[in-house]
């Protein structure tokens, strides 16, 4: 059963993201919005780690989000796929369950 | 209070979350104006997600919800000059001083001359900056 994972906080404020790569099966997706945003990220002390579970998930990220930080489109790491809310909603209905990682 | 004037202490506000996710960076904010009003020698620090306030070229249009990174640039108006950052901070998100807004105020006993108010400090001085405060308030 495919399972949308969902990250919304930093992972410099909280450990979310990392217990989500860590826990998630693999093969789910993955999707950074609000400040998950920033996990998405190139040249973040997370980069390498985000990078590596590439491995085993698909990991997207929400656009408008990075935009209302002032960040970059061109700086997500190379491979995460950069959706807008239809994105989101198309991923929702793609998958079978959602699991938010508060 | 003597003479008809308050009391003055330093204040410093520290920030530490990135905006819009929560609404820390915006009660900041509505916090620092209102001390600046009380003239007041107010300190900003950003540190940790903090940084992320001060991005230049925040669009919100796509969230729906108000863009206050412009408020940023009018500190200096409210005689708010001293904006630290943490070096430390933007190095390990990839970021550099090129990556955030200018931040100015007009010097009165210069002539007005636009001078920075935004300074990109290590975490030394930092500590010592933190440690001369009256008053410190963290969001």
């Amino acid at each position: 059963m495919a399972t949308l994972h969902t990250v919304n906080k930093s992972p410099f404020e909280r450990n979310a993201l990392e217990s989500c790569l860590r826990l998630a099966k693999a093969g789910s997706a993955v999707l950074l919005f609000e400040d998950g945003v920033i996990g998405a990220m190139r040249n973040t002390r997370f980069s390498d780690k985000v990078t590596q579970a590439m491995n085993d998930f698909s990991i997207y990220v929400l656009g408008p989000d990075i935009q209302a930080r002032g960040l970059d489109n061109d700086k997500v790491i190379d491979g995460i796929q950069v959706v807008d809310y239809n994105g989101f909603v198309d991923l929702t209905t793609e998958h079978d369950t959602v699991q938010s990682w508060l | 209070m003597e003479n008809g004037e308050g009391v003055v202490k330093k204040f410093c506000y520290i920030n530490r979350k990135a905006p819009y996710g929560t609404i820390y960076a915006l009660e900041s904010l509505e916090v620092v104006l209102i001390a600046a009003a009380f003239d007041q020698d107010i300190s900003l620090v950003f540190a940790d997600d903090g940084v992320y306030q001060l991005t230049k070229g925040q669009d919100t249009d796509g969230i729906g919800m108000k863009n206050f990174s412009k408020t940023y640039t009018a500190l200096g108006d409210y005689d708010i000059k001293k904006v630290y950052v943490e070096k430390e901070s933007l190095e390990e998100r990839g970021l550099s001083a090129e990556d955030l807004q200018a931040l100015k105020y007009e010097d009165e006993d210069d002539d007005w001359a636009e001078k920075d108010s935004l300074f990109v400090v290590g975490r030394e001085d930092l500590v010592k900056i933190i440690d001369e405060q009256d008053v410190v308030l963290s969001f």
